[in-house]
């Protein structure tokens, strides 16, 4: 049905870049995404879904559904076996809705037919009743207006969390300041538009469970949301990970797992459902569009005195990771910056708008969007340079952040800041029509064009945090295979694209001194991984593998009586002076030595729920962008010409899979920046296709020069520093500086649209 | 909002109307009974398939499903069967020698041109036209062959530089 995910490659230990192990499958086109999956006499599963943001329903007729040929399975909420609710942190998302639906394209029924056409029938054919509701789609009003009504009983607050340093409001600290910049900024939705639409294949076993093959970020917390769901003990849910076409964090909330498992208990047969592209924008969260409110104030010398910030964050009709997003936002609502004074608070409401949750960088990169703009203004107001400002104000280690928490690791921001300036300017280019903003359509030759530099900074926590119990499981066997030393790696840990597999890989050769490899495929016969999300699958899975691998060394180590400092290096058990005790084949012979290891990272605090202080995170990543643009301020188009970026990673552990994720990652700050919206009116989305929501082209993402530093922290595995987030948050704030410098227009909104460079449409 | 992308019929109903089309797809010639309105990507994935033609979104913009026809890309999710009758269509899965990788495929593992890989099918085939166009392109060339292709992971950077590699890999055997 499918080739299973695993792949053996040779040479390449931590630090090198050998090739993926799954990118030949990925080459000749035979890794098997979950959309490719295929048994024979599967059914087809499909979904309705609410047309209206805000509706009771007051009737389902399914009578006509079931009376089409082909049609095996028409189901509703009362068909839902075990609890009717869901949610990766609250449960409290219905499975099938219950009476009332909160957002547009929320599942209503599900139905399961002979072919994918009777299938499309028969969802035209349920006659569902609705009585249409006002839509709830202003989360400030939903928030604070207290005449507003609710989404679910009682209340429209996911969460507040405030931050409290200081005091931002005595006259004392005001007198101080000589430049007070107050604005308001906001983010629109956007969506993490992975390649590989969401797809799944449930297959019903002989013992009345479920196997089922998806694409997923969390194996385990998806097992543990659909078991109770489909009244199963979670042995009888077994859980394969397919091909993932990626993710970005699209794919950490559950989208049609319950469901197509749902369809097959019920009928007895194996269950594909795969969305189209316009189902998907209904079909995963997405990134939360915020409004915030910053005020900054700056001593003469550029010292920042205070911050004040209130930040919504839209969730839409679930709580989804909402609390998590707040929590971020919060935390590092000012950035990076010493600043004596904060009051913040940060708020994440319930509204009848698109669902949100977790998004790439997740709560950090809106309050990064609001934060470098203010540091920009003060910059201005002040007569400095903006690089100059944040220098002035950068944390370094050992500051204290306005949570109280101590950075105990490097953040050598001002160093970052030096080498991003010295880095050349892109050469002058010679006319070419192709390089103007608006390209081939010859909307200028040149006439109107004005050239911009920014500077942005981002700082995301890595792994999670506030107390969650954070681990990763690694199972690692090594034994002898064709007179050769070889391990397999098991963990449930997804691979999204990231390089987990490689990284995985590298970590075995270089802990157990061996070459040849395997990755076991991702699924539940073995224990929890985490998300792959938060930046930090490198630190945990990678630490439960190293971990795992040092248990299986220990034992070859007693097996051969060398003494305990012993270290295994190719293929031989060796003295710490480099003696040779053993062959790893005279050592292992017929047996084969399998340890299992969790890893967990130091543990973490909630933040107090008054004042926001503890240590609520485990780790820091800081990345700083420089972008180059040309804007054609007639017409309002926009081309960024370069982006440069400096990050500090601990340790590189594999050059070329870290230069991908700062690549994608800036590339996904500039569609944010410049493209990306998913637009909304009355809580109904306007532009669910490829056709009207824009991701970048490789003719939008410009060439990048990257300087990549390590400064090792010395609480993670290898001194590593997670990657995959930072460059999302500062791509935006720096494309926006440069623009902001070409137009001198104060631009408080993205994405930015021509109508807010041409003044048709105000800023 | 309720449709499904991937239609095919195993066996048509007998009402519906049918025609057979004759395609040669990665040198083999293979013949299908078809409704009309059957899409390309749609015959390659289920009825043949291969399912290495991959469909992202539907509306022809990320080029996932993009193929050769007669040599050129085409994005086979905006094309019918009956119109591919009589003539060449090439795959992923046609491009590797018997033995060995493609050096476009080469190019795309060895410099990390890939990372969930959904986009690669199409962004090689794309780049294959290009090279067999162009043997010797620039980098700006190289983005302008691949412009119709969307890639969410890489940011382009390796993909342009998996194109370079295969370029140069492609001139010396040539040369050779």
């Amino acid at each position: 049905m499918t080739k299973p995910l695993t792949s053996t490659s040779r040479a390449g230990g931590v630090g090198e870049s050998p090739v993926r192990p799954d990118g030949p499958l990925k080459v000749k086109g035979e890794f098997a995404y979950s959309s490719d999956l295929w048994i024979d006499g599967m059914l087809w599963g499909a979904t309705l879904r609410s047309p209206h943001p805000r509706a009771r329903i007051t009737g389902v007729d399914i009578g006509p559904a079931l009376a089409i040929a082909g049609v095996r399975a028409v189901l509703t909420h009362a068909d839902v076996p075990g609890d009717k609710f869901y949610g990766i942190d609250q449960r409290d998302q219905p499975v099938l809705a219950i009476d009332e639906v909160r957002y547009q394209g929320e599942p209503v029924a599900l139905v399961a037919a002979d072919h994918p056409e009777a299938a499309r029938r028969a969802l035209n054919s349920i006659e569902v009743h609705y009585e249409v509701l006002e839509p709830i789609f202003d989360a400030h009003k939903a928030l604070f207006d207290p005449t507003s009504e609710h989404v679910h009983p009682g209340t429209n607050l996911v969460r507040h969390q405030p931050v409290r340093q200081g005091d931002p409001d005595d006259p004392a600290v005001r007198a101080q300041c000589a430049v007070v910049i107050a604005r308001d900024y906001e983010v629109g939705i956007q969506d993490q538009a992975f390649l590989g639409p969401e797809s799944g294949l449930a297959i019903p076993s002989e013992d009345g469970g479920i196997e089922l093959y998806v694409a997923t970020q969390w194996l385990h917390n998806d097992l543990a949301q659909i078991a109770p769901c489909l009244r199963l003990p979670q042995e009888k849910v077994r859980m394969t990970m397919a091909g993932v076409g990626g993710a970005f964090g699209g794919r950490e909330d559950l989208s049609m797992q319950i469901h197509v498992a749902m369809l097959a208990l019920h009928t007895g047969k194996p269950v594909k459902m795969v969305y189209h592209r316009e189902e998907s924008f209904f079909g995963h969260v997405h990134r939360h569009p915020a409004v915030m409110h910053y005020e900054h104030g700056a001593s003469a010398d550029g010292k920042l005195v205070f911050v004040k910030a209130q930040i919504a964050l839209d969730g839409g009709g679930f709580a989804s990771t909402t609390p998590a997003v707040v929590a971020n936002a919060a935390s590092l609502g000012v950035g990076p910056y010493e600043v004596p004074h904060v009051k913040i608070d940060a708020y994440g409401a319930y509204t009848n708008n698109p669902p949100c949750g977790a998004m790439r960088g997740f709560g950090a990169v809106q309050a990064c969007f609001a934060y470098e703009s203010q540091m920009d203004a003060v910059a201005e107001a002040l007569g400095m340079s903006p690089w100059r400002l944040r220098q002035i104000n950068a944390v370094s280690e050992g500051s204290t952040l306005p949570t109280g928490q101590v950075i105990d690791s490097p953040v050598p921001l001002s160093e970052m800041l030096d080498d991003l300036v010295a880095m050349p300017l892109p050469p002058s280019e010679e006319f070419d029509l192709r390089r103007m903003p608006g390209g081939v359509s010859n909307t200028t030759h040149g006439e109107g064009v004005r050239r911009g530099v920014g500077y942005g900074v981002g700082i995301k926590n890595i792994c999670f945090s506030e107390g969650f119990d954070d681990y990763s499981t690694a199972r690692v066997r090594l034994e002898m295979i064709g007179g050769e030393p070889a391990a397999l790696v098991h963990t449930a840990a997804a691979e999204v694209g990231q390089g987990l597999v490689t990284l995985k890989a590298q970590i075995a050769r270089t802990e157990l001194g061996i070459e040849r490899v395997t990755i076991a495929p991702a699924d539940s016969r073995v224990g929890n991984a985490g998300s792959s999300s938060a930046s930090r699958q490198s630190y945990m899975t990678g630490g439960a593998v190293k971990e795992a691998c040092a248990a299986v060394r220990q034992r070859v180590i007693e097996l051969a009586g060398a003494p305990a400092d012993a270290q295994l290096v190719g293929g031989k058990v060796v003295t710490a002076l480099g003696e040779v005790v053993a062959q790893l084949a005279d050592v292992l012979g017929d047996t084969a030595i399998e340890e299992t290891r969790e890893y967990r990272h130091r543990p973490t605090e909630r933040m107090n729920p008054l004042t926001g202080q503890g240590n609520s995170h485990v780790q820091f990543a800081l990345c700083v962008h420089r972008a180059v643009v040309d804007v054609d301020v007639e017409l309002g188009l926009v081309r960024v010409v370069e982006l440069a970026a400096v990050q500090d990673v601990g340790k590189i552990m594999n050059l070329l899979s870290l230069e991908g994720q700062i690549h994608g990652g800036t590339a996904q700050g500039l569609g944010l920046a410049v493209m990306e919206e998913i637009q909304v009116a009355n809580g109904k989305v306007l532009n669910p296709s490829f056709t009207d929501y824009l991701i970048p082209t490789i003719l939008d993402m410009p060439p990048m020069r990257l300087k990549i530093l390590e400064n090792a922290d010395p609480h993670a595995p290898y001194g590593l520093r997670g990657a995959g987030e930072p460059p999302t948050l500062s791509s935006t704030p720096a494309i926006v500086a440069a623009i902001r410098q070409a137009t001198g227009l104060a631009l408080k909104r993205v994405p930015i649209r021509p109508e807010h460079l041409t003044g048709t449409l105000a800023s | 909002m309720s449709g499904l992308f991937e239609e095919i019929h195993e066996q048509p109903a007998a009402d519906v109307p049918t025609r057979r089309v004759s395609i040669t797809v990665n040198g083999d010639k293979r013949v299908a009974q078809v409704e009309p309105r059957l899409l390309l990507a749609h015959l390659l994935r289920q009825g043949l398939k291969l399912t290495g033609t991959h469909t992202g979104c539907d509306t022809t913009n990320c080029g996932a499903c993009t193929v050769l026809f007669d040599g050129k890309p085409i994005k086979s999710c905006t094309m019918l069967a009956v119109q591919a009758d009589g003539h060449e269509v090439t795959t992923v899965e046609g491009l590797a020698g018997a033995s060995e990788l493609h050096p476009i495929q080469e190019g795309f593992k060895d410099e990390h041109g890939l990372q969930c890989g959904f986009c690669t099918p199409g962004m090689m085939l794309a780049a294959k036209a290009l090279l067999e166009e162009n043997p010797d392109p620039t980098e700006d060339e190289v983005r302008w062959a691949l412009s119709g292709n969307l890639c969410r992971c890489t940011g382009y950077q390796n993909i342009v530089k998996s194109v370079m590699w295969a370029a140069k890999k492609m001139q010396a055997q040539s040369a050779s």
